[in-house]
Order: structure tokens, then C-alpha cells, then sequence
């Protein structure tokens, strides 16, 4: 029942936000800490025994609505209940037009998110997949920024072509089962893993793609630092904080281990493509001037990391995957919320019109600094944990060019150090630029940004409870 | 007291927590105090430490909590109490606190100066975690923590775009190295399944896994590159020397006395692993003598006083290294510790004089110095002779030993690594000279300014004087004393490997023969400064002021291709490639999507496609359903 209510409340919530109009931004944020309480409930629940829930949706299809919350959902659940409220707190102050529509439709997002992390039948994945999908796609048209139409449009159809695939992959898979609960979790991965590996390798494919796109992954990245940089800063968040582990929870969960044979084929070619990734867009991002682009890039060579160590098939490496999940989801709700502050108050994101930021708003420049170092994966923040696990995790793979692997994505360490100090010293050193609103951080922006870092350094320092949430996860996901 | 280590960098810790959240509001004074304290209490119990293991001789691994748990992985928040770690320990605190006492009259005037003791008390934080962690991992935590203060010190005064740069530069060159380190890391994790030094090492003294040699030779490259890094070797070091925009305590501090030997501590604290590896340690030797040698050769001819006492220092670096590659470990930590002494106080006293110059770095507008700050002038003489290697000072000692294993390993090298002690000689000589003797050649208005430094500055060079003069007599040559008091303590946990002890005859020679040459060179500088002009250099001379043109080097087949490369991609590869490709596939999209009227301008018929094709998705839905 528990796991209902994570999904319904931001449901009801966003419904009633439609018709509330101006006072919609506390509905959503009532609604969000709500789900934050619900979601902590349920991760310390989910802790000895997974939870599941489930009733007949469409006997006639075999579909149920069926959740399930191991140590994995929860996680993801609960970074979604940080998430949301952090961007609703940090966001008080800010006038946005239609303030109903907007605060509905990120509540319809985050109810179709949190679906997507606990559904346990193939069609409602799919179903929570799109209901994610089509709200962000609101958002991103209507409130986004000058060439949002082109952007959007690419943005749709590229993940709306990949979710395609995927679903005709799921009803073939359906097909195999008895037809009995055909799309239920436990039938797919039965039908799956034994069918034939000929037949395992185009199904990886049809399904991957989807993932892929949503991670995304080299090279099918492209509609996303578009896409980041016109859309709203609130929307951008959902986006790389949460959207994108779908992406990375559907491989986990709907790929690995329904078509194993399909992803020993393909596993190397996947991590190739990962690799090539981390160092394409960590380049690209030196080469940045527009903030959000940078952040963009650099999150598509932080997804690269976690991808090819999801591939890479280890208890440390998935263990790390689970761990980098949260904390890649913390730092760039980090970032962005900087990113929106500085275009507030300097009115751009341009890094060659920035700078001094430490002497006109030292505490932001403080903030900044601390949140780039995260996610450069400095020791004794969040992000080193994850780092260092998930090469352990690549280098310990199977593969023969496991060496070759974890030297070629280690460039990413190096890059990333290029081009986040680069970032840090084009915005917050040198003279200060004059900005249009004189003022350091406001109570509420102070608010966000002290969670994100509580959580930064905590987590850096002590990891302890994070890996024992998700530990049952990453050592069954591996036989 | 062992299990109160982690009082040790708890304070430095409390410190920066302190200063840190309250730099607005904390005054001044008040900051440098709370900074101070903080590492003159750990320093306490430091020496409480260091006392406790030279009467036990223990080695103890303190467990705090764990910090890295998943499946078989267990890496736990743990610190090694040893002979070395608590050497260590005496000279970071015990040099952290003169030189925390010394800012607080450099940096008085600095607006900053409560945020300046919460980065050094970080700074220490970090240091202190890299020499008592117990396995790699958390000497890795320090290892780039160190990293971090070094880069927010360098860029302490961050308006100025030369000296972010210069701490931009200075990150990322230990990046690289510290790829290295972690690679080494993953293999000493792959093959052994553990960090911990007590069980890493005990396996492989017991021999329980056995290696290839050549994987033992990478694991031991792979931790040298991370050590190439952090202590400025070939090729990685021309960060130290722009490293000098920092305040120059910060480069006492961190630039000289105790980051930049972190990688000595890390081969030393390796030295089961490198015996087992002689191509690596054959390696660390060349590395080594190949960097004195060069930057020993550009000192000569710099011209700033920090410059070259910086490149001094990537020098003296490379005599550690050359140490350990010939396998005298107690020998280079040695000489880590006398450097720290004689190259800590040549520092603080660049700064007195920069302090009393008005900001003047250039020492060709110095000169006659001594005659207005006697103190800064004396204690920097005694530095001077220190690092020369002048008997009786405490530099004499610890080169002396290292000369003398290198003629044990190997003649030729010995006699290049001479060269480069000559060479140090006569820079230093040549400094001292330029700056302290013969007439001012500065302007009116700072002849007019010049003052010794306040009892704040001048007290810490008067302690790290007597420092560098005594501070060789716990290492006595063979020839004078059987018993090395540094060598007994440290034996419990170095083994060295492979020295060969010289015929007391041969060392005697070899010790007249090195302090003769070194008189000569300071005869040679004093000759070469008595009526310094400053002519523009030519030929080699203007080589050696540009540094070999090393960076513009790194600049030419590096930085500019690299920048290069990524420009490339992301206009061509990126927006044509990749993104013209999809945009095609949109535009074909879009057009079918005209040419049937489905799709019109806007978010309607977005909407509209979307319903179609979910319609048609429920239909296809159905008709399997049905089939059922």
C-alpha cells in the first residue's frame, strides 16, 4: 500500500495543483516531502525483505499492476523524494507563468518516474515509461527557453522511436510466457534468458536502444545537451537527476538479466561505445562556454562510467553503479541549482562574461566549489565512493581488455578535472562582473543547496548506509 | 597513547571546521590563534606518539570505522601507527605549527586571512591522513585532499588569472599522476584482494601469491607515476615552480617541506613491494637524477628568489628519489626530514625579505640585505650551508649518505649526482650572495622601507636554524659513529635493500672530495656576484632562464592539440556527425509527417502524433491479446 501512495500522492497532488493555480507551489512541496517521508519509510522497510504490492490491471493481456521495492527502487525512490523538494525549496521564490500547469506537470512527472522505479510487470514499466515521458515534454515546450520547439521535438520523437522498440521487444517476450501474468517481472526474465542467444541478441538490441537513449550513451546523446539548455532549470533537473537513471534502471533491471546470452554478446560493444563516450563528451565539454552544455557533457561522460561498469558484470562495479546512481543524482541537482542562481543573478550562462563570483556571492562560490568537487569524485565527497567502485568494478570485469577499459575511461579523471576547474575559475575567480541582482544566497537557495552538501560530504565520509541499502541488489543481480 | 592517533588530525580538522564556517565573522587574530592551536596540540600528542613507538618499537593499526564495504571489498577507515608514519607525523605538525605561527604575522594584513589558517588547517588535515592511513586508500584520501589545499592555496589570491591558472595547472598535473596511483591501486586490489599495507605486505613477504616480476614492475610504476605527480618529478613537474603565486609560507609549507615528499613516503612505505621490482626501482633512480640534474641546471639562472628555491627544490626531490631508487629507503626519509628543516627556513626567510622588499621577488634588485634584517640574513646563511652540504650542518649528513649509496650502486651515477650537488652549491650561493651582500639595487622607496621582520616571523627561522644544523646528527656517517639513531628507529619498518657499505677509506675520500668541490663552488658564486650585471642572456644561459622551454613544450604537443582535438569534435563530429545525423532523421520525420497533414507547427500536433501512435500501440495490444 506503502508503494502506492508514492505514486498516487504526487498523482492526486498534481491534479489538484492543475486547479489550485498560484498556491500550487506549496501543494507540491507538501506533496513532495510527503513522498520523501514515504520514500524513507519504505527504504528502511525495504531493507531486510523486498516490498510487493500488486492487483489485476488487464487480465485479458496478462498485465497486473505489480510493484516491487528491493534495495535498488528504494534507493532511486528516495532520490527522487530528495530531489524533488530541493528543487520545489530552491525554486520559492522564482515566478514562473501558469504557475498551476507547471507545478501539476512536475508532479505527474515524478509519479510517472517513481512508477517506473517500482513496476514489476513489463507493460506497466512501459506504461510509468511514458507517463514520465509525456509531462517533461509539456514542461520542456511551454516554459523552455528560445529554440525549445526544434529541441523538444527531437527530444520526443528520439526517446519516443527508443521506447517503441522496446515495447515491441516486451510483447515478444510476453508472447513466450504461458500467458499467465505474461508480463510479470519473473515470466519475462524466464522467457527470456531461455530463448535462444540468436534470438537473445536482436531482443538486446531492440530493448538497449531505449536505455541507450535515455542514459544516454554515445551516440545516441545528442538530443540531451539541447534539450538540457533549453529546457526550464527545474525540468533539466528531473531530467539528469532522475530521468536518466531510468535509463540506467532499466538496463539493471529489464535488460541484464532478461537476456543474458543477448548481453555477454553485446557487453563489449556496449562498453566500447561507453568508453568512447566518457572521453568524446569530456573533450566536448573543455571546449564548452554555455554552462548548462558543459554540465550536460559532463553528466553523458559521468553516465559513460556507470554504464560500461553495469556492462562490465561485477558485484563491486554494480554495487558501485547502485551507489553512483544517488550520488550522480545529488551532485548535478547541485549543479543545476548553481547554474539557475547564476543566470538569475548575472542574467547568462555565458563563462566568458562571468567571473569573481567569490568576492560578490562567497557563499555561492563555496557551494559551487564544493559541488564541482563532487563531481570530480574528490576523496571525502559522495562522488568518490561510486568512482572508485565502479573501476574496481570495470577493471576486475572478465573481459581480456579489462586494463585497456579502466586506463581509457580513467582519462575521464583527468578531463574532468580540466574542465570543471575551468568552470570554477571562468565563474567564480578573477574580478567580479557586475550582476544585476546584488545578493549572495537567499534563505531558501541556502536551504537546497545545505541539503545537497549535507549529503555530499556525509556520504563521503561515511558511505556505510547507502552500500548496505543496495548491497542484497548488486550481489543478486550477479550469479 | 596510540589509540588517541586520531586526536592527531582530529584537530587541524576542528580548526578548519572552525575558521571555516565562521570566516565572516571570526577576527583576525583570533583565526590565526584557533589555526595554531590546533596544530600545536597535535603536535602534542605527536610527540606523545613518537615516543611511545621509539621505547616499543610497536607497529599498530588503529581501526576507526569502516568506510568501504561490498561483497569481498572491505576497506576500513583505519590508521597505521609505525616508526615512519610517526616521523611523519613530528615534522608535519611540528613544521606546521612555526609556519601557522609565521602567517599569522605574513598574512595580517590579508583580508582573507581567516579562510587562509582554515585551508592550512585543512591542509594538515589531509597531510596527516596521507602518512597514518593504513592501507592505500586512505593515504589516497589525503593524497588528493593535499592536492585540493595545495590548488585553493596556490590560488589564494584568486583574482589574479596568472595564479588561478597556475592552481588549475598544478590539479591537474597530480590528476594525471594520480591516475597512475589509482590504477596501481586496482591492480594491488585485483591480484591481492586487499589495501591494507599490514596484509598486502605480509603477503608478499610470505610469498602467498606469487607474480609475475614484470606485474610486480607495474604495480610499482603505476604508484611511481602517482609519486611523480605529487613530489614534482620528470615529467611532471613544472607545476611546483608556478605553484610559487601561492603565499610564500603555503610554499614552506606545502611547495617544500611536507606535501611534495609525499611521494617519498609512499615508495618507502612500498619498499616490500619495490624490492620485489628492481626495472621499477632502477626507474626511480633515473627519474630521480635525471630531475636534480635538470632543474638543478635551470636554478641557476632564475632570477625570482621563490623560482629558485623551488626549483631547488624539484632538485633536492630528485636526490630523495635517486636515494630510493638505490634502494636507501631510511636514507631518503632521511634527507625528506633535514630538507624539511633547511628547505622550510629558506622559504620563510624568502618571505621575510619579500615582506620587507614591498612584494619585490627579483633579486637582481636586491643585494646588501644583510645590513638591515640581520636575523633573516644569518638563519638564511645557516639554510644555505645546510642544503649545500657543508660538514657539521644538518644537509652534509643526509647527501653525504645518499652520495654514498649511490657510489655503492653505481660510480657513473654518483658522479652525475655530484655534479647536480655542485651545481646546488653554487645557486644557492649565488642567491644568498645577490640578495644579502654587496650594495642595494633597489629603488629609494624601498631602501627606505627595509626592516627586519616582527619576533612572529623571526622566532620560526631561528627555531628551524638550529633545526637545520642539529637535525643531521641523528644520521652520523659509519666512519664517525656505528650507531644511525635514525636508522634504529626506522628499522622496524624499513628494510633497505641491496646497499652495499662502502670501505671507511673509500667514504673519506668521497666526503673530502664532495666538500671540497662544494667550496669551491661557493668560492666560484662569491666571485661570479661580486659586481653583478645583468645583461641579457644568451645561449645556453638564456636556455636554462627559460627552463629548457619545457612548458612551451608541454604547450606545443599537449595543451594546443588537445584543445585542438576537442574544438574539432564538437563543431564537426558533434554538430555535423553524430547530431546531423539525427537531425536528418527528424527533418525526414518531419516532413513525412507534412506530407500526410498529421503534424502540424507546434505542441498540438505533437500531441496528436503522440495519440496516434499510442492508439495504434493499443490496437497492436489488443490483437495480440486477442490472439491469446
Amino acid at each position: 500500500m506503502m508503494l502506492t501512495l508514492l505514486i498516487l500522492v504526487p498523482i492526486v497532488a498534481g491534479i489538484i495543483s492543475f486547479l489550485a493555480k498560484e498556491n500550487a507551489k506549496g501543494i507540491a512541496l507538501v506533496s513532495s516531502l510527503a513522498t520523501l517521508g514515504l520514500a524513507a519509510y519504505i527504504s528502511a522497510a525495504s531493507n531486510a525483505q523486498p516490498i510487493d504490492w500488486s492487483m489485476q490491471w488487464i487480465p485479458r493481456l496478462g498485465a497486473q499492476i505489480s510493484l516491487h521495492a528491493d534495495g535498488m527502487s528504494a534507493m532511486l525512490c528516495l532520490l527522487t523524494g530528495i530531489v524533488m523538494p530541493v528543487i520545489f525549496i530552491s525554486n520559492w521564490n522564482k515566478e514562473v507563468e501558469n504557475t498551476g500547469s507547471f507545478y501539476g506537470l512536475m508532479l505527474l512527472a515524478q509519479a510517472g518516474i517513481t512508477g517506473v522505479f517500482l513496476a514489476h510487470d513489463a507493460l506497466l514499466f512501459y506504461f510509468f515509461w511514458e507517463l514520465a515521458l509525456i509531462p517533461v515534454y509539456f514542461l520542456c515546450s511551454r516554459w523552455g527557453g528560445e529554440k525549445r520547439i526544434a529541441v523538444t521535438f527531437k527530444f520526443f520523437v528520439y526517446t519516443f522511436l527508443g521506447s517503441l522498440l522496446m515495447l515491441a521487444a516486451l510483447i515478444y517476450l510476453s508472447l513466450q510466457t504461458s500467458g499467465v501474468n505474461a508480463y510479470s517481472w519473473e515470466n519475462i526474465v524466464r522467457a527470456g534468458s531461455s530463448l535462444d542467444p540468436a534470438t537473445q541478441q536482436w531482443l538486446f538490441v531492440l530493448i538497449f536502444v531505449a536505455f541507450a537513449i535515455k542514459m544516454p550513451i554515445f551516440p545516441f546523446h545528442t538530443w540531451q545537451p539541447d534539450t538540457y539548455e533549453q529546457s526550464p532549470t527545474a525540468v533539466t533537473v528531473v531530467l539528469s537527476a532522475l530521468m536518466v537513471k531510468m535509463g540506467l534502471f532499466g538496463v539493471v533491471n529489464w535488460l541484464l538479466p532478461v537476456v543474458p546470452q543477448g548481453v555477454a554478446f553485446w557487453s563489449d560493444t556496449v562498453i566500447v561505445l561507453s568508453i568512447i563516450g566518457i572521453v568524446y563528451a569530456s573533450l566536448i565539454a573543455i571546449v564548452q562556454t554555455d554552462l548548462k552544455r558543459l554540465i550536460a557533457y559532463s553528466s553523458i561522460a559521468h553516465m559513460g562510467l556507470m554504464s560500461a561498469a553495469a556492462f562490465a558484470q561485477t558485484n563491486v562495479g554494480m554495487h558501485g553503479l547502485m551507489v553512483q546512481m544517488f550520488n550522480h543524482g545529488i551532485n548535478i541537482t547541485g549543479m543545476w541549482l548553481i547554474v539557475s542562481m547564476i543566470e538569475q543573478r548575472w542574467g547568462t550562462r555565458d563563462m566568458t562574461k562571468l567571473g569573481g563570483m567569490a568576492s560578490s556571492a562567497p557563499q555561492m562560490a563555496i557551494a559551487l566549489v564544493i559541488i564541482s568537487l563532487a563531481n570530480i569524485a574528490l576523496p571525502l565527497t559522495n562522488g568518490f565512493i561510486g568512482e572508485f567502485m565502479l573501476f574496481n568494478g570495470l577493471f576486475s570485469s572478465p573481459s581480456a581488455y579489462r586494463i585497456t577499459y579502466m586506463v581509457v575511461a580513467g582519462l575521464g579523471v583527468i578531463l574532468g578535472a580540466v574542465y570543471t576547474l575551468n568552470m570554477v575559475q571562468k565563474t567564480a575567480y578573477g574580478n567580479a562582473v557586475e550582476m544585476k541582482v546584488q545578493k549572495d544566497l537567499t534563505g531558501n537557495e541556502y536551504a537546497g543547496l545545505a541539503i545537497i552538501i549535507a549529503i555530499i560530504i556525509f556520504l563521503g565520509v561515511y558511505p556505510k548506509p547507502l552500500l548496505d541499502m543496495t548491497a542484497g541488489v548488486a550481489n543478486m543481480m550477479i550469479p | 597513547m596510540t589509540n588517541l592517533v586520531y586526536l592527531v588530525p582530529l584537530f587541524p580538522l576542528i580548526g578548519f571546521l572552525i575558521n571555516g564556517l565562521g570566516w565572516r565573522k571570526i577576527p583576525k587574530a583570533a583565526g590565526g590563534i584557533i589555526g595554531s592551536v590546533a596544530i600545536l596540540a597535535s603536535f602534542a600528542v605527536s610527540l606523545g606518539i613518537f615516543f611511545e613507538v621509539k621505547s616499543t618499537g610497536a607497529s599498530t593499526v588503529v581501526h576507526l570505522f569502516d568506510f568501504i564495504q561490498s561483497g569481498t571489498l572491505y576497506i576500513p577507515f583505519s590508521f597505521q601507527v609505525d616508526a615512519l608514519s610517526s616521523l611523519f607525523l613530528l615534522i608535519i605538525t611540528g613544521i606546521g605549527f612555526l609556519i601557522h605561527v609565521y602567517s599569522t604575522s605574513y598574512m595580517h594584513e590579508d583580508e582573507g586571512m581567516v579562510k587562509y589558517f582554515a585551508y592550512l588547517n585543512l591542509f594538515v588535515f589531509s597531510m596527516l591522513l596521507l602518512v597514518l592511513g593504513a592501507n592505500y586508500l586512505i593515504m589516497f584520501i589525503g593524497w588528493e585532499g593535499v592536492g585540493l589545499c595545495s590548488y585553493l592555496l596556490i590560488g589564494f589570491w584568486f583574482k589574479n588569472r596568472d595564479y588561478t591558472n597556475a592552481a588549475k595547472k598544478a590539479f591537474v598535473m597530480n590528476r594525471i599522476g594520480d591516475l597512475g596511483f589509482l590504477v596501481g591501486m586496482l591492480l594491488i586490489l585485483f591480484n591481492y584482494g586487499t589495501l591494507s599495507y599490514q596484509e598486502f605486505f605480509g603477503q608478499l613477504n610470505g610469498g602467498q601469491v606469487q607474480l609475475s616480476a614484470n606485474m610486480y614492475n607495474w604495480i610499482a610504476i603505476c604508484l611511481f607515476i602517482g609519486a611523480m605527480g605529487k613530489s614534482a618529478q620528470i615529467p611532471l613537474y613544472t607545476w611546483l615552480p608556478d605553484a610559487m603565486a601561492g603565499p610564500t609560507p603555503v610554499s614552506a609549507l606545502i611547495h617544500a617541506a611536507t606535501m611534495v615528499t609525499a611521494g617519498i613516503y609512499m615508495i618507502a612505505r612500498s619498499s616490500a613491494l619495490y624490492n620485489l621490482a628492481p626495472a621499477a626501482l632502477n626507474l626511480v633512480a633515473i627519474i630521480g637524477l635525471a630531475t636534480a640534474i635538470l632543474a638543478a641546471s635551470i636554478a641557476i639562472r632564475q632570477y625570482d628568489i621563490k623560482k629558485v628555491l623551488a626549483y631547488s627544490t624539484v632538485s633536492q626531490l630528485g636526490f630523495m628519489f635517486l636515494a630510493l631508487g638505490v634502494g636507501a629507503y631510511t636514507t631518503a626519509v632521511f634527507h625528506v626530514m633535514t630538507h624539511a628543516f633547511f628547505k622550510a627556513l629558506l622559504f620563510l626567510g624568502s618571505g621575510s625579505v619579500i615582506h620587507a622588499m614591498g612584494g619585490e621577488q627579483d633579486i637582481r634588485k636586491m643585494g646588501g640585505l644583510n645590513k638591515h634584517m640581520k636575523i633573516t640574513g644569518i638563519t638564511f646563511l645557516i639554510g644555505c650551508l645546510a642544503i649545500s652540504g657543508i660538514p657539521g650542518f644538518s644537509g652534509f649528513f643526509s647527501k653525504d649518505e645518499i652520495l654514498a649509496s649511490v657510489y655503492a650502486h653505481s660510480p657513473v651515477m654518483y658522479y652525475m649526482a655530484l655534479g647536480a650537488a655542485l651545481m646546488t652549491a653554487f645557486y644557492m650561493f649565488r642567491l644568498y650572495f645577490l640578495t644579502f651582500t654587496g650594495s642595494f639595487r633597489g629603488t629609494e622607496e624601498q631602501h627606505h622601507h627595509l626592516h627586519e621582520s616582527p619576533a612572529a616571523i623571526t622566532i620560526p627561522l631561528i627555531v628551524l636554524a638550529i633545526l637545520s644544523v642539529v637535525g643531521g646528527y641523528v644520521g652520523l656517517p659509519p666512519v664517525i659513529s656505528e650507531h644511525h639513531t635514525l636508522n634504529t628507529y626506522l628499522g622496524s619498518v624499513l628494510s633497505n635493500f641491496n646497499v652495499h657499505h662502502l670501505e671507511h677509506s673509500t667514504e673519506w675520500i668521497l666526503m673530502g672530495l664532495s666538500t671540497g668541490l662544494v667550496i669551491a663552488m661557493i668560492i666560484v658564486a662569491r666571485v661570479a656576484t661580486k659586481n653583478p650585471k645583468f645583461a641579457e642572456n644568451t645561449g645556453l644561459a638564456k636556455v636554462l632562464e627559460n627552463k629548457w622551454y619545457v612548458d612551451e613544450l608541454y604547450d606545443a604537443v599537449i595543451v594546443r592539440p588537445l584543445g585542438v582535438l576537442a574544438d574539432v569534435l564538437d563543431r564537426f563530429a558533434e554538430k555535423m556527425g553524430v547530431d546531423g545525423v539525427v537531425n536528418g532523421t527528424g527533418r525526414l520525420v518531419r516532413w513525412s509527417s507534412d506530407r500526410v497533414r498529421l503534424l502540424q507547427t507546434g505542441q498540438v500536433g505533437f500531441y496528436i502524433f503522440v495519440m496516434v501512435i499510442g492508439i495504434a500501440v493499443i490496437f497492436a495490444l489488443r490483437f495480440f491479446g486477442l490472439n491469446y
